[in-house]
């Protein structure tokens, strides 16, 4: 898709978001470090540790979803075209979650080397379960806050105070699921119920998106 | 163009409104009986869970309210919508107020963070408290209106699931549910009373809600009205503001 | 106006309004162009040139009165209209760290249009040689033919051009005459500030003064002094 493809290329190009994304993330981890005064982590503290620093990584991700449109006209170069304005949301909801798994791709690893105490490896298949959930309804809801945040005057203060609250249960529901895989015994199976509510999470705000997404654009 | 009378039956529910209320406080007072574990302290959900109950409708009724406004188009369901969140704001910083005192009277804490309710309410209040500055910074009235009437769907379908997922979250800790399970094991009168403490509180706020919305439309016809009699057809710049302008 | 009259129009407009919060931007705009030709619009700053083009190109939506444009009612119909309608505003709508071709290409997959079309636009502007640098470093005018090559892409039937000639040497402005010109056969509505280019290229002229039509007539009938009278 034209406006996948564009946002790639315009993301190697300019080496924006997720870069940043990943570096604030490591150094997320070098202050829990400090503020916890604590050098291995494992269970409940683990996993709100991992998920808080996610989080805001993200928010720097969604801060820059659209500046490129607002500021260099691409807004009104696609509603233009003669293309389905629900492509914009997908096109960006798929952008912003490609960015979340690459930047996890390295965060997780980082994280597991300096903060986690329990090994990995066991936990790795549900962990992943967990990520990709999450990931999808950060994108969602992502996309959505950003579109709503880059017409305002103040988008960078706009868009991380309606991110924050919106992704408290999905925060909640995430750090409750990897809990028991960070679990110092050895990894516990994931909770199948916080697993359902990241689910139903990402098809209420899903449908919700698709409703409303073509008003954030016309004018 | 649709010019709706908000005023309509104030009076009447006005009336309805003081009655209800002083009925509602006798009965608290004077007929419901002192809780047999936590005493007269205990009387104070007679106030918070209706006053919290209602500031969450009145959170969803801004979002359906949003819905129409996309949906028809018409200005007087922004304002609607405007207000309904407005009374809810005002509404929720009650019930977290009573729920602190009670919280503080009966665990020693002015705040819990394992009573789920407690907080799911302060997270929905939290996000709706952003609604002010995400209107305040959209400067075109109609932008404005209508990515507030988005907000407010996204944030009314935000309610219900976050109430879910932090319930759940702490569902391993059994905490008092005063009235949240319809009244199970609790005496008659206290039901009876809290029933009619619900029903003051939601008309009160339905009063409360169509007394502004009056208040702001009698406004705005002012303004015109002066506009229309200094015969400027320019019209006077209003300053930005977060509230409704025009219907 | 009678049916067949209407049914060559390629824009109606019957008091068309549009607000800015409460503030009238146009107000009463009445007009119609028929098919093939060319409108040329005349005003000083936020007379609502601006607003009218975006109106046009179903970018904002009208506040009063009737809209038709290619036979589609807006903003109801607007979707009938999209790639139809060519816009070229002041700012680009291209991507600044994006290469000339690279942003044609975007455009070019989202109009289905194909890349050859891209390389013979490129090539008959004259930037066959700079499309493989980002945008970010072109000179305004080397940006302009960039846009300008993004508006013919489609071959819109309806052009809406604000100042196209903004930034561009004489040279270029023949070159890029058959892409938006008179040549291309389509209707075209130009803002322009340069009184006898703007007049010269017209069939009709629109002169707007606060948001309402001061002249409105064929061009042969205006005079500059009229035009000029408008920036006054």
């Amino acid at each position: 898709m034209a406006l996948i493809r564009k946002d790639f290329r315009l993301e190697l190009r300019t080496r924006e978001s997720v870069p940043a994304m990943l570096l604030f993330s490591i150094s997320t981890f070098v202050l829990f470090h400090f503020g916890l005064d604590r050098d291995a982590l494992s269970g409940d503290l683990a996993a709100g540790v991992l998920w808080v620093t996610l989080l805001f990584a993200a928010v720097l991700g969604i801060n820059r979803l659209f500046v490129s449109e607002r500021e260099e006209g691409g807004f009104d170069g696609f509603l233009l075209a003669p293309v389905d304005r629900t492509s914009m949301l997908v096109a960006k909801a798929t952008v912003l979650f490609t960015f979340l798994v690459v930047v996890e791709l390295g965060v997780v690893p980082a994280f597991t080397l300096l903060l986690l105490d329990p090994p990995l490896w066991p936990a790795l298949p549900e962990l992943l379960v967990v990520l990709l959930l999450a990931d999808a309804g950060i994108a969602v809801v992502g996309t959505l806050v950003a579109a709503l945040a880059v017409q305002t005057r103040a988008r960078e203060l706009i868009g991380p105070l309606l991110t924050l609250p919106l992704l408290v249960p999905l925060l909640t529901a995430a750090a409750q699921a990897t809990a028991p895989l960070f679990d110092e015994a050895g990894a516990l199976p994931a909770p199948g119920s916080w697993l359902g509510v990241l689910g139903l999470y990402d098809v209420v705000f899903g449908l919700v998106a698709y409703a409303v997404f073509d008003f954030l654009l016309e004018d | 163009m649709h010019t709706p009378s908000f005023g309509r039956g104030l009076r009447a529910l006005s009336l309805l409104s003081v009655v209800l209320l002083i009925g509602a406080f006798s009965m608290v007072f004077f007929y419901a009986p002192n809780d047999a574990d936590q005493g007269f302290i205990q009387k104070i959900f007679y106030v918070h869970v209706p006053v919290a109950i209602v500031a969450l409708l009145g959170f969803i009724a801004g979002g359906i309210y949003g819905a129409l406004y996309l949906w028809r188009g018409r200005r007087a369901d922004d304002l609607r919508s405007y207000v309904a969140i407005h009374q809810a704001v005002i509404l929720g910083v009650a019930a977290l107020v009573t729920g602190s005192i009670w919280a503080r009277a009966s665990w020693g804490h002015w705040w819990v963070w394992d009573e789920p309710t407690l907080v799911s309410f302060l997270v929905v209040f939290l996000l709706f408290a952003c609604y002010w500055p995400l209107r305040f910074s959209l400067e075109d009235p109609e932008r404005q209106a209508r990515f507030a009437a988005v907000f407010a769907v996204i944030a009314g379908a935000f309610v219900p699931i976050n109430f879910m997922a932090v319930r759940l979250a702490q569902s391993y800790a059994p905490h008092p549910k005063v009235f949240m399970a319809t009244g199970g094991g609790m005496p008659t009168s206290m039901f009876v009373t809290f029933l009619l403490c619900l029903l003051a509180v939601a008309v009160l706020a339905v009063t409360l809600w169509k007394y502004e919305l009056t208040s702001k439309h009698a406004t705005m016809r002012v303004r015109q009205l002066k506009r229309r009699l200094s015969a400027d057809s320019s019209g006077t710049t209003v300053g930005r503001s977060a509230a409704p302008q025009q219907i | 106006m009678d049916a067949k009259a209407a049914a060559d129009s390629a824009i109606e407009l019957d008091g068309l309004g549009r607000r800015y919060g409460e503030r009238d931007v146009l107000t009463g705009v009445t007009l119609s162009v028929p098919m093939g030709s060319t409108l040329a619009v005349f005003g000083s700053n936020g007379a609502g040139k601006t607003t009218l083009l975006r109106i046009l190109a179903t970018l904002l939506r009208p506040h009063a009165g009737r809209v038709r444009v290619l036979g589609s009612e807006l903003p109801k119909e607007s979707w009938a209209l999209r790639g139809r309608v060519g816009l070229l505003a002041h700012e680009p709508m291209l991507y600044r760290e994006l290469t000339a071709r690279e942003n044609l290409l975007f455009h070019a997959r989202l109009h289905g249009v194909g890349e050859e079309r891209v390389s013979a636009l490129l090539e008959r502007v004259g930037l066959g040689r700079r499309a493989e640098e980002a945008v970010a470093t072109l000179s305004r005018g080397m940006t302009q033919r960039v846009a300008i090559c993004r508006v013919a892409l489609p071959e819109p039937e309806l052009l809406l051009l604000d100042e196209p000639l903004a930034n561009l040497d004489p040279g270029a402005s023949a070159a890029i005459e058959p892409l938006i010109g008179r040549e291309t056969g389509s209707t075209r509505v130009v803002v322009s500030h340069d009184i006898d280019q703007g007049l010269s290229e017209a069939d009709h002229v629109l002169g707007l003064r606060d948001g309402k039509a001061a002249v409105l007539a064929p061009a042969a009938e205006v005079t500059r002094a009229q035009i000029a009278e408008l920036y006054r």
